[in-house]
């Protein structure tokens, strides 16, 4: 499998980043040596294995729907980069 | 001695004793920090204030007596920065603290005012990706400490902290110990609360600590571990008294040592030394036979998939909304995208961008998907292993501590630095690294067991009989 510029560009954007053209080149073809590497995996017959999304026999792990102490708005917005009364703010989004 | 060099039982005791107080500790470690941190770098923030808010802090009081605890930047405190040594989370301040953190609180123990540097996110084996800056080896400052609990390990190391929480993914306790020539716990996924802990790859994630000797492993783990409603994959399991799985002997204990971490790659010098501790433990009475892991080869690429593919969905989170930095600009998309290429650093730019790919549409089941099935496997492998044998020994990592800026720019030669610790994390093992030896240049050498899932018994019984009888742990650096 080969990844080339534009396939990096289109994950980028995917993944809400921009990438400088010194840096697209350069992750290219890191990424590019990784997945040499990474196929290796296509190698081995995993037909007869499930996939272990993680290793501990729980699956549906619930609790009693009942209200308990939480963070008060205050709390919340106290990082915020951004906030008008007990809202984050963004830039405007529709015009 | 300086209050600073002793471990944490010695300490315990002296307290107890009334032989030392906590301010003789105190001045102690801010008198080492002082003199060696310009060096050593493991507390990007030392000098800053915080220092006073802890001097209040209330006398000996629960089993952990007032004891200060290191902590990596990953795990949130409350009144204290978290930062994850990353742009992106700069000046965030957790409004809660992780459940490790409570615990420690409620035992006693106080969260030392200056959080230890890493790798940023936890990207990374050496502590060169942090946003502070690399810590440097306190064996030798040109070296890198490991990572990406770098700084943790190195505190504890330097005589710079009594003993630190880390945590570990792929091997960022365990390595950073190996190279730094102390003692690293990855207990058990489930035996300690991620609550808390700034994701990486939920799945493999754990907290543990960092110790100068194998019984302060054992009180800090039982300190920390235990059910946590809050974190769904923290498993209801009792929490035994490890302190028991001291002093015991191993005569009978069949020990495995995998032949396909012996072959090419591993550095001579740490072979040697890992043979001369199997020999160690053979005289002590325990019984060492090859066992075979097939697919230990396939570790390091699973593991890049699968944690590069966890950490982008986990690190969607910083978008420049809720919490640390925000980019100006003029839109919502724009604000996104510039506030995560400037926030972030190259390593996690890197792996968001991998893991990514291996989700996205078309990729998902030649790469993802593959990479479960094959984990699947490496679990097996250590499933049949753990039939034979009570604990598995290994070397910790291939080499010795590396240059700073040797592996810097070949991102696949860091990544291989994980090749012995990576499959403990995919399996969910819990695993230790003690120091085992030095090499020509003075590096520490660590040597790993590794036990099946909850018996960490099984690693202090067998980690603490090593140390009783040889003399690797007691070493430090001159600075």
């Amino acid at each position: 499998m080969s990844i080339d510029k534009e396939t990096v560009q289109h994950v980028a954007h995917l993944a809400r980043m921009e990438l400088e053209s010194g840096e697209l080149e350069k992750l290219s073809s890191q990424l590019q040596e990784i997945l040499v590497f990474i196929d290796k995996l296509s190698l081995l017959d995993v037909k007869e294995a499930e996939p272990a999304s993680h290793i501990l026999p729980l699956s549906n792990v619930l609790r009693e729907d009942s209200p308990k102490e939480c963070l008060t708005p205050e709390e919340a917005l106290r990082n915020a980069p951004a906030k008008d009364g007990n809202f984050f703010t963004v830039p405007k989004i529709i015009e | 001695m300086e209050a600073n060099r002793l471990t944490a039982h010695e300490l315990l005791g002296a307290l107890k004793e009334k032989r030392l107080s906590l301010k003789d500790i105190d001045e102690a470690i801010y008198a080492r920090i002082g003199k060696i941190d310009s060096k050593v770098r493991a507390y990007p923030r030392a000098g800053n204030s915080g220092k006073e808010a802890d001097d209040k802090a209330a006398g000996c009081a629960g089993p952990l007596c007032g004891l200060p605890v290191t902590v990596k930047d990953n795990i949130c405190t409350t009144g204290l920065a978290t930062e994850c040594c990353s742009r992106i989370l700069s000046g965030f301040y957790p409004p809660y603290d992780a459940t490790v953190i409570a615990k420690l609180k409620s035992a006693g123990a106080r969260i030392f005012p200056w959080k230890a540097n890493m790798d940023e996110f936890a990207f990374g084996s050496s502590t060169e990706n942090s946003c502070f800056g690399p810590t440097c080896n306190p064996w030798n400052t040109a070296f890198v400490p490991g990572g990406s609990s770098g700084g943790s390990a190195a505190a504890v190391a330097g005589d710079e902290a009594i003993w630190a929480l880390g945590s570990d993914t792929g091997g960022s306790i365990r390595q950073p110990a190996s190279f730094c020539g102390v003692v690293g716990l990855k207990p058990t996924y489930g035996r300690v609360s991620r609550f808390g802990l700034v994701a990486f790859a939920s799945s493999l994630d754990q907290i543990g600590p960092i110790t100068k000797d194998v019984e302060d492993s054992a009180i800090l783990t039982g300190a920390i571990s235990g059910y946590d409603p809050n974190d769904s994959t923290s498993v209801d399991y009792p929490v035994p008294d490890y302190a028991k799985s001291l002093g015991m002997d191993i005569k009978g204990l069949k020990i495995g040592m995998p032949k396909e971490y012996f072959v090419e790659g591993l550095d001579e010098q740490v072979k040697l030394s890992v043979k001369e501790a199997a020999g160690k433990l053979e005289s002590l009475g325990a019984c060492l036979k090859e066992v075979s892991l097939p697919h230990a080869q396939y570790a390091v690429p699973v593991y890049y998939i699968i944690a590069t593919a966890e950490a982008s969905s986990n690190l969607a989170r910083f978008d420049g909304v809720k919490y640390g930095y925000r980019a100006p600009s003029e839109s919502l998309m724009d604000m996104y995208k510039k506030t995560r290429s400037k926030g972030f650093g190259e390593e996690a730019k890197r792996r968001i961008i991998l893991g990514t790919f291996a989700l996205s549409h078309g990729y998902y089941d030649a790469y993802y998907l593959r990479a479960l099935k094959v984990r699947t496997l490496i679990k097996k492998d250590f499933d049949t292993a753990f039939g034979d044998f009570d604990c598995i020994i290994a070397p910790t990592s291939p080499t010795p501590a590396f240059r700073i800026g040797e592996k810097a720019s070949d991102p696949l030669k860091m990544y291989l630095s994980d090749i012995y610790t990576i499959s403990v994390n995919l399996a969910g093992i819990p695993a230790i690294s003690i120091p085992c030896g030095f090499t020509r240049e003075g590096l520490p050498v660590g040597l790993q067991v590794m036990a099946k899932p909850f018996n960490e018994e099984m690693i202090f019984r067998v980690a603490h009989a090593f140390e009783r009888n040889t003399e690797w742990h007691k070493a430090r650096p001159q600075l």
